[in-house]
C-alpha cells in the first residue's frame, strides 16, 4: 500500500507573541515545527504501514527551509519524503495549496491513501484536507480518531462529530483527517534521527508537477488576504479577594444575570 | 526573470523597520543602506508587512483580474442550514441573523439550503427566523450527513441559483462539506470568521477571522469569484429572533440520481455518552486542568455545571492524565469555543489553552497561583484554592438561582 501524509511546517505558536510596543508579532527566536495535528497524520500512516505493509510519503509544500519538518517525519519513520517548493506556490490559499498537493499525489505511483492533519495551527482553516480529496476526485473522511480496520480495498473508520462519532465505510483511494486523539506520536530513534540526516529529499517544482500557473500561488488563489491587525487586548480583569464564601457571592451577583440569560 | 509580486520601492524606503517587525515569517532584513529586502524563499505574501508599512514603500501585485463582469449573475445571501435528525443547529440560526445584514446591506434576498429526508416541514423554522427563501431537497439519501451526496447536492443548487454569498458553520460538517462545495466551483472559501461585514464601495463580503491561534486577525476577500464563501465560528453571532407567523417561499428542488451516489457508507452512529452539553454549542462552560489533581474532583465541577447548565470542559493536562473524554478538550489541539461565561478552575492558560477560549464573553479564572498566565485574560480572577471556592460557588449559585 503507498500512503502519502501531508505535512506543514509552522511557526511554533507557543513562541508568538504580540511586542507590546509595535503591537505586531514578535517571531524573533520563534521555531518552526510540523503542525501538530500531521505528527497524528504521520504516526497513523506508520501504523497503518506495520499493519498492511507498503510505503509511507511525506509531502510537504513550503519554502526550502520546509525540508526540516520532513526530515522530522523521516526520522519517525517515513520512507520517503517530498518537498514541493517554488517561489510560484507563494501565496497559495487553501484552494491552490490543495491543487498543488494534489498534483504531487498525482505524479507519484499507486497511492491509496492521504492522511492529513485535522488542520494547521497557523492558518487553522480544515479546508486542505477535502480540498485535496476534491481535486483529486476521492472520497473523504475527516476528524478520523481511530481506524477500525483497514486492507489494501477499503477503510473503516470512526469520526468524531460535536454530539458523539459515527463509523464510516469507504473504499480506497481515499482521503483521511486525523485528530489528536487517535494515537500517541511515536518519538524518532536514533537510527531514524541518522536516516534522516543522510535522506535525500527531491523537491519539485510547478514545472516538475505540470501544474497550471493559474491554479498556484498567488494568481491560483481565490481569497486575498486585505488586512492583518492584532485583536484589541481583552479589558484589564478584576481581581477578587476575601473569604471564598464571600468571593463566591460577589461573583454570583455579577454572572446572574448572564447565566439566567444563557438558560433562556 | 518575471516581476516578483512583491518588492520594495527602495526610493520611498526610509529604513524604519516596522516592515521587519511585522512579518510572521523573518523574510524581511534591512541590508546595509537600511533599505528592507524581502526573502522571496520565505515570503508567503501575507501583506502583514503592506500594512506595517507607514511609507506606501512595499507593493504587491494584484491577483490578475478576471472577467469580473461574470459575477454579476451573482445574487442573494444564503445560509447552509446544519440539521440532525430534523433538528436544526442552532449555528443555523445564528448565521440568519448575521446573514439578514449582509442581505439588507447588500439589497438582496436572505436564502436558506435545506437538505435532509423529511424536513420540508422544518423549513418554516426557516422563513420564521428571517429567510425570505427555502431552498429544499428532501430525500431518503439525505437522511443524515454524507460528504460526497451533501456536497454534490449543495453544488448543483448553487450552479441553478447563483447565491452571491454562501455562509455554513465552521462545525464538522460545514467545514467538510463547504471545502469540497469551493474546490469544485472555483471559488474562495474563509475559515472560521469571527466578522462579516459588506465593504460599501467594492460591495465585497470582507471577511475577518483569527489565525496563530488568536494572535492575529486577518481581514480576507474573494475579490474575483463568486459565491463568496465563509464558514462561521459558532457563538460568535448573534441568533435571528423568531418573528412568529412570518412566512417565505419553499422551493422544493428536483435533483438528479446521480448526485445522490456515494462512495463511503455510515455504518453506525453513536451519540456521546456524556450527559453534558456539547461544548461547542454550551452558552457556558465550567472547565477543569491540572489544579484538579483527580479524576474524581470533576464531580465537583459537574455540581456546579449542573448548576448553572453548562458543558463541561478541560485542558490538555486533565485529557492526557484520562481524566476526561478528549471530546471535553478545549485548545489548539481541541475545540475551539466561544461561551458567554467561561469558568476555568485550576488552569493555567497556556497559550494553546487560550487560543481555544479567550473570545468568550466573560472569564472567570480560580486559580491559587497569582501569577498564572490566565489572569491576563480573566474578566473575574479569583487567587484561591479551587476546592474551597468551587463549593461556594455552586452553593451561591444555587440560592440565587432557587435550585
Ligand atoms: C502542540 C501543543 C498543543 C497543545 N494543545 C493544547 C490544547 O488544545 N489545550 C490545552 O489546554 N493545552 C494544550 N497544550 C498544552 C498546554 O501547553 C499546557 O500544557 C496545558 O494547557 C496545561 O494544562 P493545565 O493548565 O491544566 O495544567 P498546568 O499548566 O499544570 O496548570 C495547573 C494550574 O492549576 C493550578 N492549581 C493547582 N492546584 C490548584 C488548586 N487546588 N486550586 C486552584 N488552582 C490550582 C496551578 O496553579 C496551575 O496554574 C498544547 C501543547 C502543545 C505543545
Ligand atoms: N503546505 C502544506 N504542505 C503539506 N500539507 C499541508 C499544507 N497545508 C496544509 N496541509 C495539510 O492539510 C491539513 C489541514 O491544513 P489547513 O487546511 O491549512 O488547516 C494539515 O494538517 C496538513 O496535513
Amino acid at each position: 500500500m503507498h500512503i502519502v501524509v501531508c505535512v506543514k511546517q509552522v511557526p511554533d505558536t507557543t513562541d508568538v507573541r504580540i511586542d507590546p510596543e509595535t503591537n505586531t508579532l514578535m517571531r524573533e527566536g520563534v521555531a518552526s515545527i510540523v503542525n501538530p495535528f500531521d505528527t497524528f497524520a504521520v504516526e497513523e500512516a506508520l501504523r497503518v504501514r506495520e499493519k498492511v505493509g507498503g510505503t509511507v510519503t511525506a509531502l510537504s509544500m513550503g519554502p526550502p527551509q520546509a525540508d526540516a519538518a520532513l526530515r522530522e517525519t523521516l526520522a519517525m519513520g517515513v520512507d520517503k519524503a517530498v518537498l514541493l517548493s517554488d517561489r510560484a506556490f507563494a501565496g497559495s490559499d487553501t484552494w491552490a495549496t490543495s491543487y498543488t498537493l494534489a498534483m504531487a499525489v498525482r505524479k507519484m505511483d499507486g497511492v491509496d491513501l492521504v492522511i492529513c492533519g485535522k488542520q494547521a495551527s497557523d492558518g487553522d482553516t480544515a479546508q486542505v484536507g477535502p480540498g485535496l480529496a476534491t481535486h483529486l476526485g476521492l472520497p473523504q473522511i475527516t476528524y478520523v480518531r481511530k481506524i477500525e480496520a483497514v486492507d489494501a480495498q477499503s477503510i473503516t473508520a470512526e469520526r468524531l462529530l460535536e454530539t458523539g462519532y459515527e463509523v464510516i465505510a469507504s473504499p480506497l483511494p481515499c482521503v483521511l483527517t486525523v485528530v489528536k486523539e487517535i494515537n500517541e506520536p511515536r518519538l524518532p530513534s536514533l537510527k531514524g534521527k541518522l536516516a534522516a540526516r543522510k535522506a535525500e529529499i527531491p523537491t519539485w517544482n510547478a514545472a516538475d508537477l505540470d501544474a497550471d500557473p493559474a491554479r498556484i500561488g498567488l494568481d491560483g488563489s481565490p481569497t486575498k488576504v486585505v488586512k492583518i491587525f492584532t485583536p484589541p487586548p481583552r479589558e484589564g480583569g478584576e481581581i477578587l479577594t476575601g473569604e471564598p464564601d464571600q468571593i463566591a457571592a460577589r461573583l454570583v451577583a455579577k454572572l446572574k444575570d448572564t447565566v439566567l440569560s444563557a438558560a433562556s | 526573470m518575471p516581476e516578483p509580486p512583491i518588492k520594495v520601492i527602495t526610493q520611498n524606503c526610509v529604513g524604519c523597520g516596522l516592515c521587519v517587525k511585522a512579518c510572521p515569517f523573518d523574510a524581511i532584513a534591512l541590508n546595509d543602506e537600511k533599505i528592507a529586502v524581502i526573502d522571496l524563499d520565505k515570503c508567503t505574501l501575507c501583506g502583514a508587512c503592506l500594512e506595517a508599512c507607514k511609507f506606501d514603500a512595499i507593493e504587491m501585485k494584484a491577483r490578475e483580474a478576471g472577467a469580473d463582469a461574470a459575477l454579476d449573475g451573482y445574487c442573494d445571501v444564503w445560509v447552509f442550514a446544519e440539521q440532525t435528525g430534523g433538528h436544526i443547529e442552532s449555528v443555523t440560526y445564528e448565521l440568519l441573523g448575521e446573514g439578514r445584514k449582509l442581505a439588507d446591506a447588500l439589497g438582496m434576498n436572505l436564502c436558506a439550503v435545506l437538505l435532509g429526508s423529511g424536513v420540508t416541514d422544518t423549513a418554516a423554522a426557516l422563513t420564521e427566523r428571517g429567510a425570505d427563501t427555502v431552498y429544499v431537497v428532501d430525500r431518503p439519501e439525505l437522511e443524515y450527513f454524507q460528504d460526497e451526496r451533501y456536497a454534490a447536492v449543495l453544488i448543483e443548487l448553487v450552479k441553478r441559483h447563483k447565491p452571491n454569498i454562501l455562509l455554513s458553520g465552521a462545525t464538522t460538517i460545514g467545514r467538510s462539506l463547504v471545502s469540497r462545495v469551493a474546490v469544485t466551483l472555483n471559488t474562495g472559501l474563509t475559515a472560521d470568521c469571527t466578522g462579516l461585514a459588506i465593504d460599501p464601495e467594492s460591495r465585497n463580503l470582507l471577511q475577518t477571522r483569527p489565525a496563530f491561534g488568536g494572535n492575529i486577525m486577518a481581514t480576507i476577500i474573494t475579490p474575483h469569484t463568486r459565491p463568496q464563501m465563509a464558514t462561521v465560528r459558532h457563538k460568535v453571532m448573534q441568533e435571528a429572533e423568531v418573528q412568529s407567523g412570518r412566512t417565505g417561499n419553499v422551493s422544493i428542488e428536483a435533483v438528479a440520481a446521480s448526485l445522490l451516489e456515494a462512495r463511503t457508507r455510515r455504518v453506525r452512529y453513536v451519540p456521546e455518552q456524556e450527559s453534558t452539553v456539547n461544548i461547542a454549542e454550551a452558552d457556558i462552560i465550567v472547565a477543569g486542568g491540572r489544579g484538579l489533581q483527580k479524576p474524581e474532583h470533576f464531580a465537583l465541577l459537574r455540581e456546579l455545571a449542573e448548576t448553572i447548565g453548562a458543558g463541561i470542559g478541560a485542558s490538555r493536562a486533565a485529557v492526557d492524565a484520562n481524566w476526561i473524554a478528549y471530546s471535553h478538550q478545549v485548545g489548539q489541539t481541541g475545540k475551539t469555543v466561544c461561551p458567554k461565561l467561561y469558568i476555568a478552575c485550576g488552569i493555567s492558560g497556556q497559550i494553546q489553552h487560550l487560543a481555544g477560549m479567550s473570545s468568550a464573553d466573560v472569564i472567570v479564572a480560580i486559580n491559587k497561583d497569582p501569577e498564572a498566565p490566565i489572569f491576563k485574560v480573566a474578566t473575574y480572577g479569583i487567587v484561591g484554592d479551587l476546592f474551597q471556592v468551587v463549593p461556594h460557588l455552586t452553593q451561591a449559585f444555587k440560592q440565587a438561582l432557587g435550585k
